[in-house]
């Protein structure tokens, strides 16, 4: 919403500057967006005049001129290019410093083939005031030389551009926005002095009301033999001033009255309807052409007002074109209605069409206004355009508008956390128009002002559970009762300034066991702490994926497929965070960051629903250094990740179940799928499938693994152990193991051979080709011994040992000779 | 016999003055100090001396195989000093070798500042809550007091999914995580704490919206919650937040459904030199309020006994004014460089 300083004040009285009414409005609730000093740019600029022309020696085209620019410039030499530049004419002067506003361009003194000028005649295109323009500015001949630009076009004045609330319709008008200044302390309120017009013959036009819901009220008169030429000079500066092009007398007083007093009227060129009535009625699927030039397809929920032959308005929010007012318009209708809020943002929506005037009737009119409005609009028709006006014809019925309130002066302590005393807060919302019904110590019944549609309007309740008839009924007076007190309330506060309020810390919550972080978030912190320092980086990816590349990882149903995506690779919800990371690999990769470890914890969507997994990936190679050749990442790196999070989460590797059953993204010989013996899958690892890579253009084989957080069990305490003070054994042992053998299985086997002996065993190393035969690899591990009660003595190491030989048969390897 | 004990001292230092290493040591320690040695013969050779002499000649004796003990003994320290220092010098490396490439990650700033966040309102008993991204029109909208003809609804861009069942209304990728407060309003008794960071979308993309960003709403629920706790509450949050305890605030009133009285919350800081807490600027970080009745009617709340405040967060922005990130979109490109210079070191703590 956009005014001046200088309308605002033809409704406020005030001393305030334009920097304390834009404090003021900030606190109030009308946010300042922007303030502008109009003008600013034209203001280092002079009338003048040009005293003496002279050619210039050295050019053709070029003259010099004496310019007169007043007391600071009184002989000032410019050479001009101009045709129409001649003596006695009154231009536009830019002084040495002056910025030309449609180019930029600094004014230097200078010379121009060996003659001084110390300035510049402008054009109204270079003064930005014109698309263009032949030669310079001619002013009319009685121009005082020496006067500010912006003064001489009156532009002095501040633009101020607030925004509203959607609670807010009231001050979708200059009116409005006075008021509230008004109430909060910054002047007086000047009252609004309408004029009237009598009407002189009966309207040749009915309503005929169809639809009253979406118009309970509608009034309307025509007006005979109108000249609709432009619109006076102060209407359409106000107008140039907000932003709104002046097009002709009628299009701006309705855009006048729009802003003004937040009031949209729309005006039939009366010549142009047919037949003898307008219809408020359902559209019936019609195609309209709006003012704007438009096409719109209405369909049948829209509220339209037609003539005998066709729509002629979009109700509340466009015209037509066909029965729009032009420059030719002789005789009018004008239309002030009352349409329903939810009806015209229905519309509204359905349409893709906002104007100023449905941006109003959306958040509500001033229901009792339009009488007094309809009566002003037609005095300044006629005061400016002439005719005759007719009576005044309607359709519907007023809206009972009328509501009370009431404000317990100690619920402003209770909500507000500070008393306000009841004398300010009574006197501040009758500032605001409200008028006092009954005071009491106590409390205070106001009567709502017709213009505050947000003030103790019965709540529309969305419950979650429906009482049975009357309890809802009494249910929902119950809330109308707080919600009109908060109505009040907040009024109260907002002009006093919530600044004033204390700040008052928290008491503790009483009753509750101070445990405000779950384990689970506090084993999801350590677990983005554990990836990190294993060398990933944490990204996070859009929740949604292309269509192309999310069926890669497990197709989704159609509800999961956003129905309006803005892009397409936005498409649908993502079923595994690994399509991001393999993205954000690919990113970087293309950018010649080649090697690298991502991961993101976050949702990912399935048929069942929305889960939490911790999701990496790991491309390219590990870094060289001396005695560490680069290798490749692989599953196993994937693995090493896996299982050092699960076991952050208290879950050791060997209680873990391994199988190859991975979905379609991994490779299928290198992944695998980790759970514990009851429950759902905890994790896969591997490597991703290589017909992904292809279908990304990528060269990545990338390590990845999931982790299903949802799945992992709770952390258990920490067991008991008693720790042995009896020294360790440990033994190695060499294997000739079957190529294709399970090594996982193996030392599973080994540890079994004697469960109260044996405390570990390690893989230390795997070895194949000279001294191993065909088909096999020598397999070494380490076997930890610790005795709990006695020494170890020879024969038991023996047997112990024996017991792992056999044990290790089962499995197929053969110790090495 | 004065003069052999003459001669075989100068032999033995003569002797001594060669010695270089250990094995040249040992022998000259056998060769006169050994069973067979000529100092020990000597010794032994005492009985056959007569008695008269032989008083003299061993305590001469006896004082010269103390003194070669010595400087055995010396000689054996120093070449063991000498050996150590040879050592020292000869295991000398060059210490300017860089040591093997860091393979530490890094956290996102948009998950430290969630989780900082978590912390901070911890210390205040609020319950950190999360929810589904997919939330019912009721949650999302009509239980917030935003009906679907709202003014409101269209100032938020909404992406929709297609309904499970027909004639439902279409389900909404949540535009703000205040679901979770609608469900712990449905779930738990007051009174209570809560604050529910996450993800939010809206369906617009360009240099300053993202399709997809993070929020953090918060509900505070109890019999004589204010404006004021309100207001200290947010205090100490952005004080905490911003690491600095002379954060200038300024409370304007605004308005939301779900709120009454609404307000927004600007810090001061400087358009200049960009510095938060100092100048003569304004931004605002959040939008807060009073609880409104209609929303904790709607969730079948006593909202005669019970009132509290709410409050709701865009984390990027707070993330971006405090540690001077300019591009929204540098937050989801996940570009290495970027996420190493913003991102934090898993073994740094959080801010409290």
């Amino acid at each position: 919403m956009k005014f001046t300083l200088s309308w605002l004040h033809q409704h406020l009285q005030t001393q305030s500057s334009a920097a304390e009414l834009c404090e003021k409005l900030n606190q109030i609730g009308l946010e300042v967006e922007s303030v502008e000093q109009l003008g600013a740019e034209l203001r280092p600029f002079l009338t003048a005049r040009i005293e003496n022309v002279r050619p210039h020696p050295d050019a053709d085209r070029l003259q010099i001129c004496e310019v007169n620019a007043g007391p600071t410039h009184q002989h000032v030499q410019v050479v001009c290019g101009a045709a129409n530049a001649r003596a006695g004419i009154c231009v536009v002067f830019a002084p040495i410093g002056a910025i030309i506003p449609n180019s930029g361009m600094k004014i230097k003194k200078g010379k121009i083939r060996g003659q001084t000028s110390e300035g510049m005649l402008c054009s109204l295109e270079e003064l930005g005031q014109a698309e263009e323009s032949a030669g310079i500015a001619e002013l009319p001949s009685d121009t005082l030389p020496g006067e500010s630009y912006a003064d001489y076009l009156g532009i002095d004045d501040v633009l101020i551009d607030i925004s509203i609330t959607p609670n807010r319709g009231d001050a979708l008008g200059v009116r409005g926005i006075a008021r509230d200044l008004s109430a909060a302390g910054m002047g007086k309120l000047k009252p609004w002095l309408s004029g009237t017009e009598e009407g002189h013959f009966p309207s040749p036009i009915h309503w005929k009301l169809e639809w009253k819901e979406a118009c309970p009220w509608v009034l309307g008169r025509a007006v005979r033999g109108v000249t609709n030429k432009a619109s006076p000079e102060w209407m359409q500066k106000r107008l140039t001033a907000i932003g709104l092009r002046p097009i002709n007398l009628l299009v701006d007083l309705t855009n006048y009255f729009c802003f003004d007093l937040g009031r949209p009227f729309h005006v039939f060129d009366l010549d142009k309807l047919t037949g003898k009535h307008l219809t408020i009625r359902r559209s019936q699927g019609e195609s309209f052409t709006g003012f704007n030039d438009k096409n719109y397809e209405l369909g049948n929920e829209t509220c339209v007002i037609a003539d005998e032959k066709q729509v002629q308005s979009v109700a509340g929010i466009m015209g037509s074109q066909e029965s729009g007012v032009t420059h030719e318009t002789k005789n009018v209708f004008i239309e002030c209605a009352l349409f329903d809020p939810v009806q015209i943002a229905t519309s509204s929506r359905a349409l893709s069409l906002s104007t100023d005037a449905s941006v109003r009737f959306e958040r509500g009119v001033d229901p009792a206004l339009p009488p007094a409005a309809l009566q002003a609009l037609t005095e300044m028709v006629v005061t400016y355009g002439g005719g005759e006006a007719s009576e005044v014809v309607s359709a519907g019925h007023p809206l009972h508008w009328q509501r009370e309130a009431r404000l317990h002066f100690s619920a402003l302590k209770e909500v507000g956390g500070s008393a306000v005393d009841p004398q300010t807060a009574v006197h501040e919302l009758e500032a605001l128009g409200f008028e006092v019904a009954r005071h009491t110590q106590h409390y205070v019944d106001v009567h709502v002002p017709s213009w505050r549609n947000d003030i103790a309007q019965k709540p529309v309740l969305a419950l979650k559970d429906v009482p049975p008839g009357h309890e809802e009924k009494e249910l929902v007076q119950r809330v109308k009762r707080v919600t009109a007190q908060r109505d009040l309330l907040e009024e109260v506060l907002r002009l006093g300034g919530l600044d004033s309020i204390p700040s008052t810390l928290l008491p503790p919550l009483d009753g509750k066991a101070a445990q405000p972080l779950s384990e689970q978030q506090k084993s999801l912190m350590s677990l983005r702490r554990l990836l990190a320092s294993r060398g990933c980086v944490e990204i996070i990816g859009f929740s949604f994926v292309s269509q192309e590349l999310g069926k890669y990882f497990g197709e989704l149903p159609p509800h999961l497929k956003l129905l309006n995506p803005i892009a397409s690779d936005q498409a649908q919800m993502r079923p595994s965070a690994l399509i991001n990371l393999l993205l954000a690999a690919q990113y970087n990769a293309d950018r010649g960051r080649g090697d690298g470890a991502l991961f993101e914890i976050g949702p990912r969507f399935t048929e069942d629903g929305q889960d939490r997994v911790a999701s990496g990936l790991r491309f390219g190679h590990t870094p060289r250094y001396p005695g560490q050749p680069s290798r490749v990442y692989s599953w196993l790196d994937a693995k090493a990740d896996v299982i050092e999070s699960l076991a952050l989460n208290g879950i050791r590797a060997e209680a873990l179940k391994l199988t190859r059953d991975v979905p379609p993204w991994y490779h299928p010989g290198r992944s695998g799928a980790l759970s514990l013996r009851k429950g759902g899958v905890l994790a896969y690892f591997g490597e991703l499938h290589p017909k992904i890579s292809q279908v990304v253009g990528s060269d990545l084989q990338p390590a990845i693994f999931e982790i299903f957080l949802d799945n992992l069990p709770l952390v258990k305490k920490k067991k008991k152990v008693s720790l042995s003070s009896l020294q360790p054994v440990s033994r190695d042992f060499s294997f000739l193991f079957p190529l294709d053998g399970e090594i996982g299985p193996l030392l599973h086997s080994i540890k079994q051979a004697d469960r109260n002996l044996i405390a570990n065993v390690q893989l230390f190393d795997i070895y194949e080709g000279q001294h191993v035969p065909q088909g096999y690899r020598s397999v070494s591990i380490a076997v930890v011994l610790q005795p709990q009660k006695n020494n170890l003595t020879d024969k038991d190491i023996e047997d112990v040992s024996e017991k792992i030989l056999a044990k290790a048969q089962t499995c197929q390897a053969i110790l090495r000779q | 016999m004065d003069e052999n004990y003459g001669a075989l001292k100068k032999e033995f230092f003569s002797q001594l003055a060669l010695v270089k290493d250990l094995k040249s040591w040992n022998e000259l320690r056998l060769e006169f100090l050994g069973k067979s040695g000529k100092l020990t013969k000597c010794l032994r050779g005492l009985g056959q001396v007569p008695a008269s002499e032989r008083k003299e000649r061993g305590k001469e004796l006896n004082q010269l195989r103390n003194s070669f003990n010595e400087e055995i003994e010396a000689c054996r320290k120093q070449l063991q000093e000498s050996a150590l220092l040879k050592r020292l010098d000869e295991e000398k490396v060059d210490i300017t070798t860089p040591t093997p490439p860091s393979q530490r990650g890094v956290l996102h700033p948009i998950h430290q500042a969630m989780e900082e966040i978590s912390r901070i309102f911890s210390v205040m008993d609020f319950e950190v809550k999360s929810g589904p991204d997919i939330e019912t029109d009721w949650h999302n909208f009509s239980a917030l007091n935003t009906p679907p003809w709202h003014p409101a609804r269209t100032e938020q861009d909404t992406f929709y999914l297609p309904p499970k069942v027909e004639d439902q209304r279409s389900p909404v990728l949540r535009t703000q995580t205040s679901g979770v407060q609608i469900r712990t309003l449905l779930e738990q008794k007051p009174p209570f704490r809560m604050i529910a960071p996450g993800r939010v979308y809206r369906a617009d993309h360009d240099a300053t919206h993202s399709p997809m960003f993070h929020q953090c709403e918060g509900l505070a629920i109890g019999e004589n919650i204010t404006l004021a706790h309100l207001k200290g509450c947010l205090r100490s949050f952005l004080q905490l937040f911003f690491k600095t305890d002379s954060l200038p605030l300024r409370f304007r009133s605004s308005y939301f459904p779900f709120t009454e009285p609404s307000l927004e919350v600007d810090i001061g800081w400087s358009s200049k030199t960009g510095k938060i807490g100092k100048g003569e600027d304004w931004l605002e970080v959040l939008g807060a309020g009073m609880v409104h009745p209609n929303v904790l009617a709607n969730c079948g709340v006593d909202f005669e006994k019970w009132q509290g405040f709410a409050f709701g967060m865009g984390i990027e922005r707070l993330v971006m004014l405090r540690d001077g990130i300019t591009d929204l979109r540098a937050f989801y490109n996940n570009d290495l460089r970027w996420l190493y210079a913003y991102g934090s070191d898993p073994a740094t703590d959080v801010a409290i």
